[in-house]
């Protein structure tokens, strides 16, 4: 079985780190090289696909679409402007869609 | 609400049987949609869990990238990143939940034999590199897992919405239609028959009245 990689999206800034570790960095400075960089990135073989938060709020419909697929699995990190709460925001979000009510966040009173 | 559909017992036999069907289908569905459910509750705690831990992890990692760029000059920290001691290497390997396929992640370690995880000698950089990227570092395997538990969050949540759809659709539409539809039938049947039977005791009747008549 072949090896897949990971690549991280983001500003330069913040990824850069991620690259001594070995980790594939694909830096964007513009809003519209976004989508172009991460349809490169679905392209290839990569299994995990870190995306800053400002980066993703680009990208919102296509991010939804590869929520869909089994690979690649797309993860939202903070940048080092810190977080904007939108990885929080998936999971409650699915909380919600799965169960109808959000436990994790809301009040512990709709726990089902 | 009821199927257009002609009140034969051909028809009657045939809706019964789609009724046993739907219903059964309606209760391996909702076993499916709890079980899924129990999956996903365990599931998205620990999503929760570990989003809280990483992102913290990263924003400290990060801040002291944000120092060690302070400190060293850009081209220096570029050089000494540049050419990465270790690559990152996943296995995939499909887990299946409840016929959900999520993926699990392996990180294949190719780090040299020392551990070392930083790519450049220490003369020419700061500690504040160091520190970051060790912290880096040591989040990795994290984030790799956060992806995993998120990934397969994202997918139960899909299929439990459709499971859930399916349910519905089962208990509020299709059975009940199938329940009317066969009681429609059943009446007109019982209806036909007392109908002929009136019908033969009026013959009956009839033909007495002319024998003595």
């Amino acid at each position: 079985m072949s090896m897949y990689k990971m690549a991280v999206i983001g500003d330069k800034d913040s990824i850069l780190g991620f690259k001594s570790l070995g980790v594939a960095t694909y830096p964007v400075t513009g809003e519209e090289e976004v989508p172009r960089v991460l349809n490169r990135v679905t392209r290839e073989k990569y299994a995990v696909v870190c995306i800053t938060e400002n980066a993703a709020q680009q990208v919102t419909a296509q991010l939804e679409e590869l929520n869909q697929k089994m690979l690649p699995a797309v993860l939202l990190i903070p940048n080092n402007q810190g977080t904007l709460g939108l990885g929080m925001e998936q999971i409650r979000k699915n909380a919600e869609k799965a169960i109808g009510a959000d436990i994790l966040f809301g009040k512990e009173g709709s726990q089902l | 609400m009821e199927i257009q559909i002609n009140p034969t017992r051909m028809e009657l036999n045939r809706l019964k049987g789609r009724l046993t069907m739907a219903q059964r289908g309606h209760k391996l569905l909702k076993d499916k949609r709890d079980e899924l459910m129990r999956k996903f509750l365990e599931l998205i705690r620990e999503n929760k869990d570990l989003r809280i831990s990483v992102e913290e992890k990263l924003s400290r990692s990060f801040a002291n990238f944000l120092l060690a760029q302070a400190v060293m000059s850009g081209e220096t920290m570029e050089e000494a990143i540049m050419f990465p001691q270790a690559r990152v290497e996943l296995d995939v390997e499909e887990k299946n939940l409840m016929s959900v396929r999520v993926p699990q992640f392996i990180q294949q370690h190719q780090e040299d034999e020392s551990g070392n995880v930083y790519p450049y000698g220490f003369a020419n950089t700061s500690a504040e590199l160091d520190t970051s990227i060790a912290a880096l570092a040591e989040v990795l395997p994290q984030v790799i897992k956060l992806a995993e538990v998120e990934k397969a969050v994202s997918l139960l949540a899909d299929e439990i919405d459709k499971t859930r759809r399916r349910v519905n659709a089962l208990e509020h539409v299709l059975i009940p239609q199938l329940i009317s539809t066969i009681k429609y039938i059943s009446m007109k049947l019982d209806e036909a028959e007392r109908s002929s039977l009136v019908r033969l005791m009026k013959i009956k009747d009839i033909v007495r009245g002319e024998e003595v008549g």
